[in-house]
Parts: C-alpha cells; sequence; structure tokens
C-alpha cells in the first residue's frame, strides 16, 4: 500500500517522464533512415552532442552515489568525480577525432574495419554487450530504489519495469536521433536539479569552504579550542573527522585494515604505520587508471561520436563535454559535505536508507525555515535522479542495440538486408535488449551499485580502451594482437573485480550471503595478503598495462597479418577532413553491404 | 580528393608525410597527456609525502580539497581548450603543405 507519498516529489518526477515521453514521440517524426537511428544521421551539432553525451553520462551513480561516498568516505571520494570527468581528456587527446574520421557506426565496425577481420567484430559485440548490461543493472537498481522513494510502498520491480519500458519505448521510436534530444534536455535538467538546491542550502547553512571548515584534525581543534564545532555528534558509525578529511581515509584503506583486524592486538599498530599509506597509494592509482581509461572505454559513450559531422567536430564535442560536465561534478560533493554537517543520522541507515539518499533528503531541512520551499526542492532533486538513469538507460540501450542491428543482424547474419530491414529490426532489437535488462534488474536489488558499475569500468578500461588507443596510433597491430590483450585484460579485470565482490557479499547476513557462501574463505585470504587484495578490487593497474603488453607481443608474433591497406588506414584515421581523405565506412546510399 | 591535384594526392599517400603526420599529432597529444598526468598523478604523491603542507587551510578548504575538488577541472579545461586550438593550426598547416608540395612539384 502506498502511504506518505509527497506531492511535489511525486509531481516533479512525473514531469519529467511525461516530457521525456513526449520528446521521444515528437523526435520519431524525424527520424526516418537507417543513419537517424544509428547515428543521428552524423548530423549533430557540438553543442547537442556535448548536452546529449553529458546527460547520458550522468547517471544514478554520479547524481546520487558520489554526494553519498563523499559523505561516507571523505575526501578519497573526490577521485571519483573528478576522473569520471578528466578522463575524457584521454579520449580528447587520442581517440575522439580519428575514431570520428573512420566513420563507422559502432565499435565491432570500427574493429573489422581496422583489422578486416569478421571474426574480431564478433569479439568486440560481446564486449559491447558485457560492458553494456553490467552498466545497465546498476540503472535498473538504481530506477527501483528511486521509484520506492518516491512511492513509498511500491515493490523495487515495478519501478524497474515501469522505467524500463518507458525507455525501452523512447529508443525503439526515436533511436539514436529521439535519444540525443532527449539527453541534451536531460542534461539540462540534471544540472539545476542539482546546483540550484545547493545554491539555496549554501545561502542557508553557510558556504562550501565554512562547512567544509567544521571537519577539524585534532591538530586543529588543538589549536582552536575554543571554536565551537556547529554540528550535532556523529554517529558511532560515522568516520572521525581526521580520516574524513585527509586522503588515505575509509575508502582506500580497507584491505590493510581487515589485515590488521586479524593480527594480534599488540601488533597492528606496527602493521598499520608499515603498510596504511603506501598500499593505500597504490590503491588510490590504481582507481585513477581505472577511471581515467574506463571513461575513455566505455562503448555507449564512443558510439555517441560518429554522430559528429567529421573529426574536429568530434573533439570540440569532448571538450565541452568536459566542461559540462566539470561544473556539474563540483555539486554532488558539497552535498556530501553539506550532508555530514547536517543529517548525520544518515551514517546510522544502510542501502537505500543510508547517505546515498543524501541528495534527496538535504533539501527538506529547508522546510524548517522556509515553509514547502524545501519539499520543492526535494521534488527537483527528484526529478533530476529520475532523469539521471534515464538518460543513461536509453543510451546504453541504443548502444547495446546498435550491436545487435546493425552488428549481428544487418553484418552478420543478413548481410544483404537493405537500410529500412535493418531500421525495423533495430526497434524489436530495441525491446529484446530492453526486456532482457527490466529482467536482470529486477534481480540485482540487493547487489551494490557499485559493485556493477565498478565491473563495467575495469572491463571498458583493460578491453575497449587498449584496443582503440593501440589501433589508433600503432601500424604494427594485428588482429590476433588486438583480441589477445583485449580477451586477457578485459577477462582478467572482470575476473578480479568479481572474486573481490564475491568475497564481500560471502559476508552478507542477508540471502546474498547464503548464495555466495563458497566464497568466505577468500576473506581468510584477504586478510593475510592484503597487497593481493588490493590488486583485485583496483585490478586496472595491473590489467590495462597487460592488455597493451600482450597487444605488443602477438602483434610482433604475428607481423605478417598486418592488414595490407594499413597505410591508407592510418590516413583515414590522421588525415585533416580538408585533404579529402575521410570515408563513412558505411555508406547508407550504397546498401548494406562494405 | 577530387579538389586536390593528383601530384597532392601523390604526396599525401606517401609514407613520409603519414610518418610526419602522426609524430606532429601524437608529439601534441602526449605534451598535454604529461601536463595532466603529472597533476593527476603528483596529487596522491604529494599527500604521500607533504601531508602537513596539503592539509593547511584555504578559505576553509584544506588545500588538497580545493585543488582536487574544485581547481583541477578548469585546469583539465585549460588543456582541453590549448590542445584543440594547436590541433587545429597543426591540421591547417598540413593542409598548407600539402598543397604547398604541390605548387613546388615540376610539371
Amino acid at each position: 500500500m502506498l502511504t506518505n507519498i509527497d506531492p511535489w516529489i511525486l509531481s516533479f518526477s512525473g514531469i519529467t517522464v511525461a516530457v521525456t515521453l513526449w520528446m521521444g514521440f515528437r523526435a520519431a517524426k524525424t527520424s526516418k533512415s537507417a543513419a537517424d537511428f544509428f547515428v543521428a544521421g552524423r548530423s549533430v551539432s557540438v553543442g547537442w552532442n556535448a548536452a546529449a553525451i553529458s546527460g547520458e553520462y550522468l547517471s544514478a551513480a554520479s547524481f546520487m552515489g558520489i554526494a553519498g561516498m563523499v559523505m561516507s568516505s571523505g575526501y578519497d571520494a573526490l577521485w571519483y568525480p573528478v576522473c569520471y570527468a578528466c578522463g575524457y581528456l584521454f579520449l580528447l587527446l587520442f581517440i575522439a577525432g580519428p575514431l570520428r574520421r573512420f566513420g563507422a557506426y559502432t565499435i565491432p565496425d570500427f574493429a573489422e574495419g581496422r583489422f578486416d577481420s569478421p571474426l574480431f567484430r564478433r569479439i568486440a559485440v560481446c564486449f559491447v554487450l558485457f560492458i553494456g548490461f553490467f552498466y545497465t543493472m546498476p540503472q535498473m537498481k538504481g530506477a527501483g530504489t528511486a521509484l520506492a522513494y518516491i512511492l513509498p510502498g511500491l515493490p523495487y520491480w515495478v519501478g524497474v519495469v515501469v522505467v524500463g519500458a518507458v525507455i525501452t519505448l523512447n529508443v525503439a521510436l526515436g533511436g539514436m536521433k529521439g535519444i540525443t534530444l532527449v539527453q541534451a534536455v536531460q542534461y539540462w535538467i540534471k544540472m539545476f536539479a542539482i546546483s540550484v538546491p545547493i545554491f539555496v542550502l549554501l545561502s542557508v547553512y553557510g558556504g562550501y569552504g565554512k562547512n567544509l571548515s567544521r571537519n577539524q584534525s585534532a591538530q586543529e581543534s588543538a589549536l582552536v579550542a575554543s571554536a565551537t564545532p556547529l554540528r550535532e555528534p556523529l554517529p558511532e558509525k560515522a568516520p572521525q573527522d581526521e580520516a574524513w578529511l585527509a586522503p588515505f581515509g575509509p575508502l582506500t584503506t580497507k584491505a590493510v585494515k581487515s589485515a590488521a583486524a586479524a593480527l594480534p592486538l599488540e601488533q597492528r599498530a606496527a602493521f598499520l604505520d608499515d603498510h596504511q599509506k603506501s598500499y593505500s597509494l597504490l590503491y588510490t592509482f590504481s582507481l585513477i587508471v581505472a577511471l581515467v581509461c574506463g571513461t575513455a572505454g566505455l562503448p555507449h559513450i564512443l558510439v555517441r561520436f560518429y554522430t559528429n559531422p567529421d573529426g574536429m567536430a568530434a573533439k570540440k564535442t569532448t571538450m565541452w563535454v568536459m566542461i559540462l560536465i566539470g561544473v556539474f561534478y563540483v555539486f554532488p560533493p558539497i552535498f556530501g559535505v553539506l550532508g555530514r554537517n547536517l543529517l548525520p543520522e544518515l551514517y546510522a541507515g544502510v542501502g537505500a536508507k543510508g547517505t546515498d539518499k543524501i541528495v534527496l533528503e538535504l533539501p527538506r531541512l529547508i522546510n524548517q525555515k522556509y515553509g514547502l520551499i524545501g519539499s520543492i526542492l526535494s521534488g527537483i532533486t527528484c526529478a533530476g535522479a529520475f532523469a539521471a538513469f534515464m538518460s543513461t538507460f536509453s543510451g546504453l540501450l541504443v548502444s547495446m542495440t546498435g550491436a545487435l542491428a546493425h552488428d549481428v543482424y544487418g553484418r552478420m547474419l543478413r548481410p544483404n538486408s537493405t537500410p529500412a530491414q535493418r531500421m525495423k529490426m533495430f526497434k524489436w532489437c530495441a525491446i529484446l535488449i530492453g526486456s532482457i535488462s527490466v529482467i536482470l534488474g529486477c534481480f540485482v536489488e540487493p547487489l551494490e551499485i557499485n559493485f556493477m558499475v565498478g565491473q563495467a569500468f575495469a572491463i571498458a578500461a583493460a578491453s575497449y580502451f587498449p584496443l582503440l588507443f593501440m589501433s589508433v596510433w600503432w601500424r604494427g597491430m594485428t588482429m590476433q594482437g588486438a583480441a589477445t590483450g583485449m580477451l586477457v585484460g578485459g577477462l582478467c579485470a572482470l575476473v578480479a573485480a568479481a572474486a573481490t565482490n564475491a568475497s564481500n557479499l560471502a559476508l552478507d547476513k542477508g540471502p546474498m550471503g547464503t548464495l555466495f557462501t563458497s566464497f568466505r574463505p577468500l576473506n581468510s585470504f584477504w586478510a593475510s595478503h592484503p597487497l593481493l587484495r588490493i590488486l583485485c578490487e583496483q585490478p586496472a593497474i595491473w590489467t590495462v598495462p597487460l592488455a597493451i603488453i600482450l597487444m605488443v607481443i602477438v602483434s610482433k608474433a604475428t607481423r605478417r597479418s598486418i592488414p595490407g591497406d594499413v597505410r591508407m588506414k592510418m590516413l583515414v584515421l590522421h588525415a585533416p577532413e580538408a585533404l579529402g581523405l575521410k570515408q563513412e565506412y558505411i555508406q547508407e546510399h550504397q546498401g548494406p553491404a562494405h | 580528393m577530387s579538389e586536390l591535384p593528383v601530384s597532392a594526392i601523390d604526396s599525401i599517400h606517401s609514407e613520409a608525410f603519414l610518418h610526419g603526420l602522426m609524430k606532429r599529432q601524437l608529439k601534441l597529444s602526449i605534451s598535454c597527456a604529461v601536463a595532466f598526468i603529472g597533476v593527476l598523478f603528483g596529487m596522491p604523491m604529494a599527500n604521500f609525502l607533504a601531508p602537513d603542507f596539503m592539509a593547511q587551510r584555504v578559505g576553509g578548504f584544506t588545500l588538497t580539497w580545493l585543488v582536487l575538488g574544485v581547481l583541477f577541472f578548469p585546469y583539465v579545461w585549460i588543456i582541453a581548450r590549448v590542445f584543440i586550438t594547436r590541433s587545429i593550426a597543426l591540421e591547417n598547416a598540413e593542409v598548407r603543405r600539402a598543397m604547398q608540395e604541390t605548387s613546388n612539384t615540376p610539371r
């Protein structure tokens, strides 16, 4: 039974869904050709495309998760927004322009075209789907959780089904061209929803720096003993100020602290002195590599660069994406800082009732001083959260549907199909992928959003990033080298991260603990090998170099299979458009086959 | 391609042109990447080696929080802007060079 529904929150969320649907229907009327569906007719301007990419990228994890993570873990959580935004610089410097010049529809197109290998296309398609489904599941979890918050008492699965159905309908009707407009608008909804409440909260409760200064190290507290703390006492579960404010805090020291806890009491301090900071440093470096390289290797983001008119537009788009996303990412940590001072009771909650809901809850405090304004602001942030998981799921759906309809159907199963047949297949594949995503989403309620997002980033960083970087810049790369590096790197990242998370789930006191009980002995192993745990929990620092080294070694060993026309391919990738070498890998007017 | 004379097309397809083009592009990309990676990986190192310095307060923020949470974004935008500007200049220079080689070719 639905109880305690806040009409403001319900209204704003409802309006977001209605606007999304209306825009999807409107855009559907203008999506006529296969190119419209797959790459928006390659006609999206820099401004629209930058807003659309930003709208697609800022998921529920960015909108709600970062604020919650800063509140719970402090300084170390800042690496997430910084690397999410700045990973785009790697895309700009090394990948965006050449990738667009190649003129494919999808990443598997690029994989096949660069190495003249239909087999490699199949491998690349598998990774699009792997990464896509891993990234889709947390969005579905976000949808189910948020709808359950907006409509208290609503079963989790209803939220998953409703949001999944709405987005699937939008994508099936309008394809890439349809969602470009929707996602661009959703970026501005999210920007408005995250910034306006912050400005109001800061004006009422003091500035960013002032709120941060209420957290003091022991040294500072001793120096200014008379200063008033201006904060409610923290619950027992909250990290102390010093650990929260300083680098190498709770987020990066988990492994070494677990290892210390397994030692006799008298040895713990010495162990922590010897290992805590150095292991945390390693963890931080590996986290940076995963997030930066993972951002540059996400297929649903990469596919968007094909919608630009040319390589230079792709580069300009990337720069504007960094600005739009960077401005956005300044705000969620402020929610975390304010939340620690104003709503410390959230530290006592777990899951959706814990720090993750700080973005939704915090604006309501304004009600104490200015009546309904708090509820209205909370409604706005809920609308932003809704836009977040809807836009990200749209992009993932287009990317995965493109892989199925274009790569599997149009290139492997029916290479002689017409553009009209592929367009029809796009719609059916959107429904198929959307349905699978909804089913998967219904099963992942007990899993943590970060668990699943982390898997997607780890796989992308160790698979697509090395593939694209090396294929664009090294002429000596062969299909065998590219495939070996991508497969070994990606699978190692997957297995390493999965092993850590399975051992964490084994400690769960609910049904997941029973399900993963066979992984419980791993925790004893981690306790005696904290370094190995860090390398498995954050595997990018070794899987990314491993993938690149394998690509080099195997390519050298199979140098006879370097494509004969590699010089022409490199010219297409690197030569300015004005020289007339740009070619569209897929020429719609020439029919289906390349 | 049709706008360029045949001699220019031959020049563009030469090994020397491709080698020079990729070398100049890669040099630009790597120099920008070094500016980015230097600060990105330098921050944890500074936190590790000079924790007291990074913990000093600036307007209520610790120095490390201010740099990472606020100032790092505009720093990356500046790198991106420099890259785009130089990349456009480089590509224009490549086109001019290709045309110039054509005009210098004896007929």
